[in-house]
């Protein structure tokens, strides 16, 4: 049995070792701000999650290089309060399995201050549990879920789109206002964004009026069958609570079968540019195609946040096609710096939190943001846009309202000027 | 089917070293394993304790897998789909437990052994009919219930959610352990736990009556009956115990997600499964550990690529999703070529040739 011993005593040994290694490993961080995770003198590192690849990529990718290529120019320009924002992007795949792996790497190893615009409801949903229990700020997701405004269970999570409720309940007010009398129908995702958006449409159409129900499942790109049952239907309107690639997928199979209703599309899945390209020589089957949106038109010629986002790109995002993820990219990193100015110099977790709870941000936006201490939903309202030769521009006022049962009542407010350098100050 | 020849398992030369019960020398290997894992985890950074319990989940449906494919000649693709069926019992009992109001940690034991439960009984219904077929037959029933786990959630969307998926109710880690406890280091524990116990059960297995039968099946079916096996019994009863293994891991990585959802469980994990006991070297337990390792090192070792070499944006998008899987590819065409008894195969042959330089008296 001696053999026993000796190798027993050899794996003990071996083990010892390993400790002792891996906690000299462990303290080679200074003491002074080891206390608050990714945060230097010089640098503040942040991290997301996005879909670079797969059926959701279509647009998307391009937000978070906008979002880098902002940060790029902060930087450039001394960053906020001397420190540098590292912006550290991982691909999800808009698979919510590959999205815990990617988040976990950057909380756990990489060690980011917090996660910001992370894409995707399915995604998102997944990470929440971990985010909060580990105390991670949890930024403005990307997305419209209703989940992400509960403070008292999510107190790290902020959203950043107006909510597909709040988006269901203005664009079905448009229906009511100039399509009355039209056989109104519903195509959505088949997760929390469909049913949300579907929820928001019916609150004010009232719950039988819309005809016909189909969901898709991203993982699915035939969605002939659906379309097929929204034509069989006698459809006049339909709703699309759906991504991009869907967005052109839905109309463009509309349209092989003959088959061309009033489309009425969520902000997330709208934005004229991504669906020109994605539908090639039929893009003029977008032609009168209705929406909403709360972020200066990527078209627009004469609005100055526009304009500063698109001399930003030029300059500091290899000039990559602007469109509306572009400027919605660089919305995010905007708001994202104001916070982080208002959480002032000694930048902490909970500092920043208590700073976005204070509210009280105007930026590029065209509705109010609704942070609170008892509200943690991002844009609160809307403005319809419309695609007219190939170009989309809004028109019409812009509306606020909540994601209960109040009323769609209108926004007058426009938004302030853009500071000169592009960069907010306290 | 003509798979691999697979690895033949030693057992005489241990036998001089360790005690000779079977039993009692893989308890006392599990226990010298366990300890150190114990130190080791106490010594990692909460993220490669994660990677830790990964690995662990995985080997537990690679070790079944191993046994299946390797030592039974059964092919199977639909791994995934079983550890997809441990995965979402485990989710649907915690949160129903949680809805209950026991929301107790001892109660995870309940949901993974009920987890267990559930995809042996769904292992058995496929083995039954994959007992009856061979080679591709086999290998395209399997892939079949591989494919249809996605349009499951979705066709029961009121009870699986669709590709959202289900978050799943764990406890926090008992209270005995102090207030700032890393939880990466607690489900490190409950999954190597999980690993040991396949493990050693396995290694029992394989090396009792039942294992030999399952060798005999797999060389030749005819000599087998002949030996009066029951050829059919001894395939079905394989793909069971391979499930059972399956659901464990399943339950297991459900555990570490804190969330299921149909693409953590998609046709690429089954392959992913089956590259991974091959490059590890097939039919040999020490070949699935091997597997699993890689299942989590390639994946991250591609992110530390595209990170060092800093492609322009458009490229890495296309690498960042495809990359992976590519090195997997090359990995395994390499190791075909050059180790066809893969990783432990090599391993082995290194050790012999070590071995026969400085001989040691082993007492035979």
């Amino acid at each position: 049995m001696h053999r026993i011993a000796h190798r027993a005593f050899a794996i003990a040994a071996c083990a010892v070792l390993v400790t002792a290694l891996a906690a000299c490993g462990g303290d080679g961080a200074g003491p002074d701000r080891a206390a608050v995770p990714g945060v230097t003198d010089t640098e503040i590192l942040v991290g997301t999650h996005m879909p670079l690849t797969g059926p959701a990529s279509a647009g998307y990718s391009k937000i978070a290089p906008a979002t880098k290529a902002y940060f790029d120019h902060v930087n450039a320009n001394g960053g906020v309060y001397g420190r540098k924002i590292n912006y550290k992007i991982m691909d999800d795949g808009y698979n919510p399995a590959t999205t815990q792996q990617v988040v976990r790497e950057l909380v756990l190893q990489d060690k980011v201050f917090a996660i910001l615009n992370g894409l995707g409801t399915p995604p998102h949903s997944g990470v929440l549990d971990f985010l909060n229990t580990s105390r991670v700020p949890d930024l403005f997701v990307a997305s419209g879920s209703r989940a992400w405004n509960a403070p008292d269970r999510y107190p790290y999570t902020f959203g950043f789109n107006t909510d597909y409720t709040v988006e269901g309940k203005i664009l079905a007010t448009y229906v009511r206002n100039n399509l009355a009398g039209q056989k109104v129908c519903f195509f959505g995702q088949d997760d929390d964004f469909g049913q949300d958006s579907l929820a928001g449409v019916e609150q004010v159409l009232g719950a039988t009026a819309v005809a016909v129900k189909q969901t898709y499942v991203t993982s699915n790109t035939n969605v002939a069958p659906q379309i097929g049952e929204l034509k069989a239907g006698g459809c006049q309107v339909v709703v699309l609570a759906t991504v991009p690639g869907f967005t052109a997928l839905s109309i463009g199979t509309a349209a092989r079968i003959g088959f061309a209703p009033t489309w009425l599309v969520s902000g997330v899945g709208g934005d004229y540019t991504t669906l020109a390209a994605q539908l090639g020589d039929a893009k003029g089957l977008l032609e009168g195609m209705l929406g909403v949106n709360y972020l200066p038109s990527a078209a627009a010629t004469d609005d100055p946040w526009t304009t500063l986002f698109r001399k930003i790109n030029d300059e500091r995002n290899g000039g990559a096609a602007f469109d509306g993820n572009v400027v919605y990219g660089m919305s995010v990193g905007y708001l994202f710096v104001q916070a982080l100015l208002a959480a002032g110099e000694d930048l902490t977790r909970q500092g920043l939190i208590d700073a976005i709870e204070r509210g009280g941000f105007k930026g590029p936006g065209l509705a109010p943001l609704r942070f609170a201490k008892d509200n943690h939903s991002g844009y609160g309202g809307m403005r319809m846009i419309k695609v007219e030769q190939g170009k989309q521009d809004y028109f019409g006022p812009t509306y606020e309202t909540d994601s209960g049962g109040g009323p769609v009542n209108e926004y007058p407010e426009a938004p302030p000027a853009p500071p000169a350098n592009g960069i907010p100050s306290v | 089917m003509t798979i691999l020849r697979p690895l033949t398992t030693p057992t005489t030369r241990r036998t001089a070293t360790l005690p000779r019960s079977t039993l009692l020398r893989h308890l006392l290997l599990a226990v010298v394993a366990g300890v150190g894992l114990f130190v080791v985890t106490g010594a990692l950074e909460p993220f490669r304790n994660y990677q830790l319990a990964t690995v662990a989940a995985y080997l537990c449906a690679t070790a079944g897998l191993t046994v299946l494919t390797g030592l039974n000649g059964q092919l199977s693709l639909g791994h995934g789909a079983l550890m997809a069926t441990g995965a979402y019992t485990v989710a649907l009992t915690q949160n129903a437990l949680a809805d209950a109001g026991r929301p107790g940690g001892g109660y995870l034991l309940l949901s993974l052994a009920l987890g267990v439960v559930v995809t042996v009984a769904a292992g058995a219904v496929i083995g039954a009919a994959a007992a009856r077929l061979r080679g591709p037959y086999l290998a395209g029933v399997t892939l079949a219930v591989a494919v249809v786990v996605p349009a499951l959630t979705t066709t029961f969307r009121g009870v699986l959610n669709s590709e959202q998926g289900l978050p799943v109710h764990l406890a926090p880690a008992p209270e005995a352990l102090g207030p700032y406890f890393p939880y990466e280091r607690w489900q490190a524990w409950i999954a190597v736990a999980g690993a040991l116990l396949t493990l050693v059960l396995l290694a029992n297995l394989t090396r009792s009556r039942f294992g030999r039968n399952l060798r005999a099946v797999r060389d030749d079916e005819v000599a087998a009956r002949l030996a009066g096996i029951h050829v059919g019994r001894t395939q079905v009863l394989a793909f069971v115990v391979s499930a059972g293994c399956a659901g464990l891991g399943g339950g297991l990585l459900a555990v570490l997600a804190q969330s299921v959802s149909p693409g953590a469980f998609s046709l690429t994990l089954s392959l992913y499964l089956l590259m991974a006991i091959v490059i590890g070297g097939l039919g040999s337990l020490a070949g699935a550990l091997w597997g699993a390792l890689l299942l989590v090192a390639l994946p991250a070792a591609t992110h530390m690529i595209t990170d060092l070499v800093d492609p322009p944006p458009a490229v890495a998008q296309r690498l960042d999703g495809n990359l992976s899987l590519a090195i997997f590819g090359v990995t395994l065409v390499v190791v075909m070529i050059a180790a066809p008894g893969g990783v432990q195969g090599l391993l082995r042959r290194a050790g012999r040739s070590v071995g026969a330089r400085w001989r040691v008296p082993t007492g035979r």
